[in-house]
């Protein structure tokens, strides 16, 4: 079917749509258009396009709060209409132009609210602005803000059919609009969270309702979070573009971090009504994977996408069926997700030898000699070790010294591990975390120490908030007095 | 991270104060709520009628047996509570201390379990 035009759209509008599509359908391997497609496939057609119909219309209009939720609302539409009456042709096409015109509706709305405000006369039907009228509602601040709102002469459709304005400097910048999506929603001004929960709207295209289960909280908390992030970004001066020199490095980071973050929310996740909260290991995936794609040289990125994978590959083994948690020493190592394992080790040992070595590409090449042990008793614990070590150097953190720790006592024996860990205690960072107290608690139980390790055990299951995790370490307590606890594997 | 902030009265200092004080008390509560809702810190949150409303279950021998009245009695009871999601505790902590029943008798922050977790 045709794109639902509104009245003097220009055709040239949808035919500049169909070249952005097909050149997007040509870098991501997705197709152009679909047939009438399971609703899967279509799911994934409609949040792999919504990155870029939000790039099309923010370049045009640059009001980032307003074309946001204009977007979200095309794709609503286009969920509920394509099932019933097919993909259309150009499904970019088509968004765009529904996105657009929510977006003038809402300026029109707007501009007919002001004026009514200030003129009662205005409550008369008859005088509000007719359809195609400029808009007096074109938002001045954010026009001022973006430095590109739409034409004073020719409103949003007129400008629709112009070539994109933008920041000088912007036909430079030849990557995806995904990733520059990406890095505006990891904009400093954010708090990390509200990075996250603007990345899983904006970027991978859900709706608030499911960022809002999958973080357990009301709907209406998340859709105020997004609001408010998006206003932050506004506030800030960004702008719908590459990030000013000498930002990209941190802006990047930043991006990946939030990435990362996505994918442990989803990690951690144990139990079967957690279901939202799961999928979002797959969301990062598939948006790691769009940027590694965009970005194949950067090691970093490739290094967290083979990081994700490997960690990924763990998940049937990671849990037993009533959501207990099992540690990586005792898992199943046969359920574990064989074709994930292979890409994330062909990942990392492709990208070793010729990238510029980081934090995310050590991680994942510690995952990966695990991922190698058929059994745990295989690992191969001195390169492991020596792994530690150098992430120890990159990226100083307590919580590399702790696994470096639980490494070295598989080497050296136990109390060399306690030894490392001795100076944390007095680490602001970590003293009082149960993970610190957890390690401590194992590192006893390898020393032989029983009732140090049983301590050790009761107060980290009471330092840690996570259910499973007490669950996990009461489990390691009660084994400790009595080898029959039903909790050994 | 979310923590349940619980809100302690006790019939003492509650009646000693004045109608306008309760009036205030109302207000900065509210005013409170709107903010955490504004910056989308708000999760949750009720006001808990009187103790003497208060029905105590215990089941025995597969038997429930309930009686009225608060489970057990004390000078300061549970009167409300909120649930915030926030950065930090240091930021569940200011905000408890702005929640006007701190002033006259007490806030308690307790993290909420989560029911996600790492493997060990």
């Amino acid at each position: 079917m045709d794109p639902p035009r509104p009245a003097g759209q220009p055709a040239t509008a949808a035919g500049q749509s169909a070249t952005a599509a097909g050149q997007s359908a040509g870098g991501d391997g997705r197709p152009a258009a679909a047939g009438p497609a399971a609703a899967a496939s279509l799911d994934e057609l409609l949040r792999g396009l919504a990155p870029r119909v939000l790039g099309a219309v923010l370049r045009r209009y640059g009001d980032f709060d307003r074309t946001e939720d204009a977007v979200q609302e095309a794709l609503l539409a286009a969920a509920l209409q394509w099932p019933g009456e097919g993909v259309p042709r150009n499904p970019h096409g088509w968004l765009v132009t529904v996105a657009t015109r929510r977006l003038t509706d809402q300026w029109r709305s707007e501009a007919a609210r002001r004026d009514r405000e200030a003129n009662a006369a205005a409550l008369d039907p008859a005088t509000r602005p007719a359809a195609g009228t400029p808009s007096a509602g074109a938002p001045a601040a954010d026009a001022a803000l973006t430095g590109s709102g739409p034409s004073a002469t020719g409103g949003p459709d007129a400008a629709a059919g112009g070539a994109p304005a933008g920041p000088a400097g912007w036909a430079g910048w030849a990557v995806d609009d995904t990733l520059t999506l990406l890095l505006l929603c990891c904009h400093e001004a954010l708090s990390p969270a509200s990075q996250v929960a603007l990345t899983l709207r904006a970027v991978a295209g859900l709706t608030t309702a499911q960022i809002a289960s999958a973080f357990l909280v009301p709907e209406a908390t998340m859709t105020r979070r997004i609001t408010r992030a998006k206003r932050s970004i506004a506030e800030a001066g960004a702008r719908f573009g590459p990030p000013p020199d000498g930002d990209y490095g941190a802006r990047m980071q930043a991006a990946l971090h939030t990435l990362y973050l996505i994918f442990n929310e989803g990690y951690t996740a144990t139990s079967g009504d957690e279901l939202h909260r799961a999928e979002l290991t797959g969301e990062a995936i598939r948006l790691t994977r769009q940027v590694h794609r965009l970005l194949p040289a950067d090691g970093e990125v490739a290094g967290l996408l083979a990081l994700m994978l490997l960690t990924e590959a763990r998940r049937p083994a990671r849990t037993t069926a009533d959501g207990a948690l099992v540690p990586l020493a005792e898992q199943d190592r046969s359920r574990w997700d064989r074709a994930q394992l292979r890409e994330g080790i062909d990942l990392i040992t492709a990208t070793l030898p010729r990238a510029l070595i980081g934090p995310y590409q050590l991680q994942a090449a510690i995952a990966a000699v695990h991922a190698e042990a058929a059994r745990a008793e295989d690992t191969d614990w001195p390169q492991i070790v020596a792994l530690y070590q150098l992430l120890e150097r990159r990226a100083p953190n307590p919580m590399v010294t702790l696994s470096q720790a639980v490494a070295v006592a598989e080497v050296r024996g136990p109390r060399a591990g306690l030894e490392l860990i001795a100076p944390l205690a007095r680490d602001d960072r970590i003293a009082g975390h149960h993970r610190l107290t957890a390690v401590r608690a194992h590192l006893l139980e390898l020393a032989g120490d029983t009732a140090a390790a049983h301590a050790a055990y009761q107060l980290a299951s009471q330092q840690t908030t996570s259910r499973p995790e007490q669950r996990y370490l009461r489990g390691r307590a009660a084994r400790l007095v009595d080898p029959q606890h039903p909790q050994r594997p | 991270m979310k923590y349940m902030l619980l809100i302690y009265s006790s019939p003492a200092t509650w009646d000693a104060l004045t109608q306008a004080e309760r009036d205030e008390l109302e207000r900065a509560h509210s005013e409170l709520y709107y903010e955490l809702v504004w910056s989308g810190e708000w999760v949750g949150g009720n006001a808990l009628a009187d103790p003497s409303r208060s029905v105590g279950v215990r089941v025995r021998d597969g038997v429930p047996v309930t009686t009225d009245g608060p489970y057990v009695e004390v000078k300061e009871h549970l009167a409300g509570y909120d649930v915030v999601d926030c950065e930090s505790l240091e930021r569940a902590l200011e905000i408890a201390a702005r929640i006007p029943d701190a002033a006259i008798c007490g806030v308690e922050v307790r993290p909420i379990m989560d029911v996600g977790g790492m493997e060990m």
